[in-house]
C-alpha cells in the first residue's frame, strides 16, 4: 500500500514537523502560540509512531494505542495549560512569556 | 642519702597547704556573705593551725625521727600520681621533708601568720578585707606546696600558683592604674623567666628520664652520675639545663636582669610587701638552687659559678641604688635584692660535704634570719605609712617621740641588718662573708663593701625617718593598734634571737652536721665597716645638714645614675617598644591582618562574586531554560552517538 | 508517479509549510488556522497508512476540540488584530541554530540506519479489533492505560476547572468565640 515511498521519508517529515515546533517553543513571545508549538511537537511523534508500526510492525497495535493515548493527554494537557494561561492573564494583564518572570533570583 | 621510711608517720603533713587552700576556697566563694571580720578570723586561725603543725613537724623532724646513723633523711611523706601520660611520664603530687624544706615550713608559717594578725588592724575597713585574706592563703598555699614539692615538675606547678597569687595581691587595689601595671609588669617578666625555668626542666628531665628531685639529686642518680656526654659550646647539657633552671630562679628572686618588676611590686599592700617580696616568694629562687644543690655541685659547677657572680653583681647593684631612693618601701625592696643576691652568692661559693658545704648552710641561715628581720621592717614601715599617710622619707622625721614601739622594733631590724654582734643578721652574714673568704677573695671584697653600703643606707633610713626636723602632720601622727605592734615584737625577738641557733647541726649539704667557729680575721672586719657606715649616716642624716645635698651635687652623674635605677628599665621599654614591637610585632601583625586575613576574605568574595554571576541563569525566563535545554540535548546526543568510541 | 506518492507530496508539503507559518506569523488568529490546517493534513495523512480509526480521532479531537479551544483562549486573552512587535533577532538566530543542528544530526542519524522489516503479514485493522484490546486483560490488552488515561481526563478536568474559576468569595470576618 505505501510501496513507493519508504519509511524514511515519513521520518524526515516528522523530524522536520518536531524541529519547527521547537523552533516555535524557543521564539514565540505569546504563550498560547507556544502551547501551539507543543502541539506541533506531539503530532510529529504521532506520525513517527505510525510509521513505524505501519511499516516495521504491521501485525501488531502498539503504535496506534499509543498514538491514541498521546492525543488524549495531549488534549487534557492543552486544557489545563489554558486554565494557567488565564489565570496568568488575569494576574499580569499579559500573556507575554517575557513578562511572566518573577521566579528568578 | 638513702630513702626510708622514718618510723614517724609523717603523712598527716599533708594537711598543711591543705588548710590554706580550703580557706582559700571558703573566702572566695562565700566571703562576700561573711563579716569581715569573720573572714579575717578564719584565715588568721586556719594559719594559726598549720603554724602549730609546722613547728610540732620540725619537732618531729630534728629531733625525733629525722635521723638514720648521723645524717638527715630526705622523707617522702606522701606521693600520688597525678597525670599519667606515658609509663615513665608523669606528674606527681607530694611531699617531701628535707632539712631546707621542714626549715621552710617554719620560715613561711610563722611569717605568714604574723601577717595575717598584722593584716586583721592594717586592712580593716578596706574594701575586698575579704579577697584579702582569701588571697594570702591561695599564696599560702601555694608557697607552701612549692616547698614541700617532691618532684621538679610539681615545683613549676606551685612557682607558677605562687606567681599568680602575687599577681592578684600585688594589682589588690585594682583601680589603680599603676597597681594593675605593676601587676602585670611583675606578672610579665616571671612568667618570662619561667620559660628558662621550663626549658632547663624539660632538657634535665629529658637527659635523666626522671622528675623526682631524690632520684635527681641522689649522687649515683641519672643527673650526677650518668651526666657527660653530650656537650654543646664546651659546657655539658647538663650544665646547660641548670642554667635555664637558674634563668627561673633570677626571675623570681629579683636578681639582675630580671628585677625590674620587684620595686614596683610594692604597690600592693604593705602587708603583701613583707610576705612575698620580701620573706618568702623571692626566696623561692634560693630554694631552688638550695633543692638542687648536688646536680649544681657535681654535674654543673660552671652553673654554680653564674649563680654566685649574678648574686654577687645584684647585691651590689641594689645596694648602690637604695642610697638614693627616697620612698621608704622601694628602699626596703632594694634591701631585699641585695640580701638575696647575698644569699645566692653564698649558694654559689659553696662546696658540698662538711665544712665545704658551708656556703649552703651560711644561705639557708640568712635566709631564716633575712625573713624574720626583712618582714619587720615591712610592718614596720607599714605602721609607720599608716600613721604618716606618706610613703616618702621627705614627709617624715622626728618620729622616734610618736611611734614608740614601732621605733625600737625598727632599730633592733636595722642593727640586724647591718650585722652588729650579738644579734642574728652577724652570725648568717658572717658565715656567708667566710665561706666566700676561702673560695673567691675577689667576690668576697665586693660582698665585703656591699656590708659597708648596706649599713649606710639602712640607717639613712632610719634616720631620715625617725631623728632629724618634725615635719607638718595632719594630725598627731598615733602608734599603731595592738594586733599591728604585737607582730612587730614577736618578729623582733625573733631576729634578735635566732642567731643562736645552731645552724650547723641541723641544715648542712649533706645532711651531716659539721663544727663551725667564728673566724677573727673576718667577723671583726665586718663590724668594723658596718660600724663606719652607721657613723656615715648618723653624721649625714641624724640632723639637718645641708652636706647630703652638697654630696649630691658633686657626684653629680653617679647620684642621677643611682637614684634613676640605672635607667634599666627605660633600656627595656625601648628593646620592647622600638625594637622587638616595631620591627617584629608590627611586621607579623600587618602580615597577619593583609594576607592570612586577606585571603580568607577573598575567598569569601571570589564565592560572592561568583554567585552573583552565576545568578543570571536563574532568569524566570521560561525560553531560555528550554533553549538550553534543547542545545544540551543536542550536544549529548552528538557526543554519546559519534564521538564516544 | 502512483496517486500514494502525489497524495504524500501534498500532505507533506502542507504539513511543512503551514507549521513554518505557525510559528512565524506575526497575527495568533492566523497562527491558530494555520495549525487547524496542519492537523486537517495530518489526519490526511493517517488515513494514507490506513489508521482510519485514528485519522478520525485527530480530526475530532484535535481539529475540532484542541483548535477551538486555542481559538477562545485568544479571543479571552488579547486584541485579535494585536500586532507584534519584532521579535529579538538574537532569540530567532540561536534559536535557528540550534534547531537547524538538532535536524540535521536527527536526520543523518535515520538516514544511517537500517531499518528492518518483518515478513509477517499485516493484520487488518477494524472497529471490533480495536474495542477488544481496549478492553482485553490478556497479553495485547489494553484496559489498564485505558483507565489510567480515564482518571487523567476526570482529573485535568477538574484542574481546569478550579485553576481558572475567579477566587473565592472574601470571608467574612468571623466573630471570635469569647468565652
Amino acid at each position: 500500500m505505501n510501496a513507493g515511498i519508504p519509511l524514511n521519508y515519513f521520518l524526515i517529515l516528522a523530524t522536520i514537523m518536531f524541529f519547527v515546533g521547537v523552533y516555535g517553543f524557543l521564539t514565540r513571545r505569546n504563550l498560547i502560540t507556544i502551547l501551539m508549538s507543543v502541539e506541533l511537537i506531539l503530532n510529529s511523534v504521532n506520525i513517527n509512531f505510525l510509521a513505524f508500526n505501519r511499516y516495521l510492525f504491521p501485525h501488531k497495535l502498539e503504535g496506534l494505542f499509543f498514538s491514541l493515548f498521546v492525543i488524549a493527554v495531549a488534549a487534557s494537557e492543552a486544557a489545563v495549560a489554558i486554565a494557567i494561561i488565564i489565570n496568568i492573564y488575569r494576574r499580569f494583564t499579559t500573556i507575554n512569556v517575557e513578562d511572566v518572570n518573577v521566579m528568578k533570583f | 642519702m638513702e630513702i626510708q621510711q622514718s618510723m614517724i608517720n609523717f603523712s598527716y603533713t599533708a594537711w598543711i597547704p591543705l588548710i590554706p587552700f580550703l580557706i582559700f576556697i571558703l573566702l572566695g566563694l562565700a566571703g562576700n556573705k561573711l563579716k569581715p571580720r569573720l573572714s579575717g578570723l578564719i584565715g588568721t586561725s586556719g594559719l594559726a593551725v598549720i603554724t602549730v603543725l609546722s613547728y610540732v613537724t620540725a619537732w618531729l623532724y630534728f629531733f625525733e625521727g629525722g635521723k638514720v646513723g648521723d645524717t638527715y633523711q630526705k622523707i617522702t611523706a606522701i606521693n600520688t600520681t597525678w597525670l599519667q601520660f606515658t609509663e615513665n611520664l608523669h606528674v606527681d603530687l607530694g611531699v617531701l621533708l628535707d632539712p631546707i624544706s621542714v626549715m621552710m615550713l617554719i620560715v613561711i608559717t610563722t611569717v605568714s601568720l604574723m601577717v595575717h594578725i598584722y593584716s586583721l588592724g592594717y586592712m580593716k575597713g578596706e574594701k575586698g578585707f575579704e579577697r584579702f585574706f582569701a588571697f594570702l592563703s591561695l599564696f599560702s598555699f601555694s608557697m607552701l606546696g612549692l616547698v614541700l614539692a617532691t618532684n621538679i615538675f610539681q615545683m613549676y606547678i606551685f612557682w607558677e600558683l605562687v606567681g599568680v597569687s602575687s599577681y592578684l595581691l600585688i594589682g589588690f587595689y585594682y583601680q589603680r592604674p599603676s597597681a594593675v601595671r605593676a601587676a602585670k609588669k611583675a606578672f610579665i617578666v616571671t612568667r618570662f623567666a619561667d620559660l628558662g625555668f621550663l626549658i632547663g626542666i624539660l632538657l634535665l628531665s629529658f637527659n635523666t628520664k626522671t622528675f623526682d628531685f631524690i632520684t635527681l639529686t641522689s649522687t649515683d642518680g641519672p643527673a650526677i652520675a650518668g651526666s657527660g656526654g653530650i656537650t654543646f659550646m664546651g659546657l655539658s647539657v647538663i650544665t646547660w639545663s641548670m642554667i635555664f633552671v637558674y634563668m627561673g630562679g633570677v626571675g623570681k628572686s629579683a636578681m639582675f636582669p630580671f628585677h625590674i618588676w620587684l620595686p614596683d611590686a610594692m604597690e600592693g599592700p604593705t602587708p603583701v610587701s613583707a610576705l612575698i617580696h620580701a620573706a618568702t616568694m623571692v626566696v623561692a629562687g634560693v630554694y631552688l638552687v638550695a633543692r638542687m644543690f648536688p646536680i649544681y655541685v657535681f654535674a654543673a659547677p660552671a652553673a654554680l659559678e653564674v649563680v654566685s657572680y649574678v648574686g654577687a653583681f645584684s647585691s651590689l647593684f641594689a645596694a648602690v641604688i637604695a642610697c638614693t631612693q627616697t620612698d621608704i618601701k622601694r628602699v626596703l625592696a632594694y634591701s631585699t635584692m641585695s640580701q638575696i643576691g647575698y644569699m645566692m652568692f653564698a649558694l654559689g661559693v659553696s662546696g658540698y660535704g662538711g665544712h665545704e658545704g658551708l656556703g649552703f648552710m651560711a644561705s639557708m641561715f640568712h635566709l631564716f634570719t633575712h625573713s624574720m628581720f626583712k618582714a619587720l621592717l615591712f610592718l614596720g614601715a607599714g605602721a609607720i605609712i599608716h600613721s604618716v599617710h606618706s610613703n616618702y622619707m621627705t614627709d617624715m622625721g622626728g618620729l622616734r617621740k610618736y611611734l614608740p614601739i614601732t621605733h625600737i622594733t625598727f632599730l633592733i631590724a636595722c642593727l640586724t641588718i647591718a650585722g652588729i654582734p650579738p644579734l642574728s643578721g652577724f652570725f648568717s652574714k658572717d658565715e656567708i662573708l667566710a665561706a666566700a673568704f676561702h673560695h673567691n677573695k675577689i667576690l668576697f671584697a665586693v660582698e665585703y663593701a656591699v656590708a659597708g653600703i648596706t649599713a649606710f643606707y639602712m640607717f639613712r633610713l632610719y634616720f631620715n625617718i625617725f631623728w632629724g626636723e618634725e615635719r607638718h602632720y595632719h594630725h598627731t601622727p598615733h602608734e599603731a593598734p595592738a594586733t599591728m605592734t604585737i607582730p612587730l615584737i614577736i618578729l623582733a625577738i625573733g631576729a634578735a634571737f635566732s642567731g643562736l641557733i645552731p645552724f650547723n647541726e641541723f641544715v648542712t649539704s649533706d645532711g651531716k652536721a659539721f663544727e663551725t667557729e667564728i673566724e677573727w680575721i673576718v667577723a671583726v672586719p665586718s663590724v668594723l665597716i658596718a660600724l663606719a657606715g652607721i657613723t656615715a649616716a648618723f653624721v649625714l642624716y641624724s640632723k639637718k645638714s645641708l652636706v647630703p645635698d652638697r654630696l649630691a651635687a658633686t657626684f653629680k652623674y653617679a647620684y642621677k645614675w643611682s637614684y634613676n635605677k640605672f635607667y634599666i628599665d627605660e633600656l627595656y621599654l625601648f628593646v620592647t617598644k622600638k625594637i622587638i614591637f616595631r620591627y617584629i610585632s608590627e611586621p607579623v601583625a600587618w602580615f597577619d591582618r593583609h594576607i592570612v586575613d586577606a585571603t580568607m576574605n577573598s575567598i569569601a568574595t571570589v564565592t560572592q562574586f561568583a554567585s552573583f554571576r552565576i545568578r543570571r541563569f536563574q532568569s524566570g525566563q521560561l525560553q531560555k531554560y528550554a533553549f538550553v535545554f534543547v542545545t544540551g540535548i543536542v550536544l549529548l546526543a552528538l557526543i554519546f552517538i559519534y564521538l564516544w568510541k | 508517479m502512483t496517486t500514494n506518492q502525489i497524495m504524500f507530496i501534498l500532505f507533506s508539503a502542507m504539513i511543512i509549510v503551514f507549521s513554518i507559518l505557525t510559528v512565524t506569523s506575526q497575527k495568533i488568529l492566523r497562527a491558530a488556522v494555520y495549525l487547524l490546517f496542519v492537523l486537517v493534513s495530518t489526519a490526511g495523512l493517517y488515513f494514507m497508512l490506513n489508521f482510519q480509526f485514528l485519522a478520525a480521532v485527530q480530526l475530532t479531537l484535535y481539529a475540532g476540540g484542541i483548535v477551538v479551544l486555542i481559538i477562545f483562549s485568544i479571543l479571552l486573552t488579547s486584541h485579535i488584530d494585536h500586532k507584534f512587535e519584532s521579535l529579538g533577532w538574537k532569540k530567532s538566530l540561536f534559536s535557528a541554530l540550534a534547531v537547524i543542528s538538532g535536524a540535521i544530526l536527527s536526520i543523518v542519524t535515520i538516514l544511517d540506519y537500517k531499518f528492518s522489516a518483518t515478513t509477517e503479514a499485516a493484520k487488518e485493522i477494524d472497529m471490533r479489533l480495536i474495542g477488544n484490546s481496549l478492553l482485553s486483560v490478556e497479553k495485547d490488552g489494553y484496559v489498564l492505560p485505558f483507565e489510567v488515561i480515564s482518571i487523567l481526563l476526570l482529573a485535568a478536568m477538574i484542574a481546569a476547572i478550579v485553576i481558572a474559576k475567579k477566587g473565592a468569595p472574601k470571608k467574612l470576618e468571623s466573630q471570635t468565640l469569647k468565652q
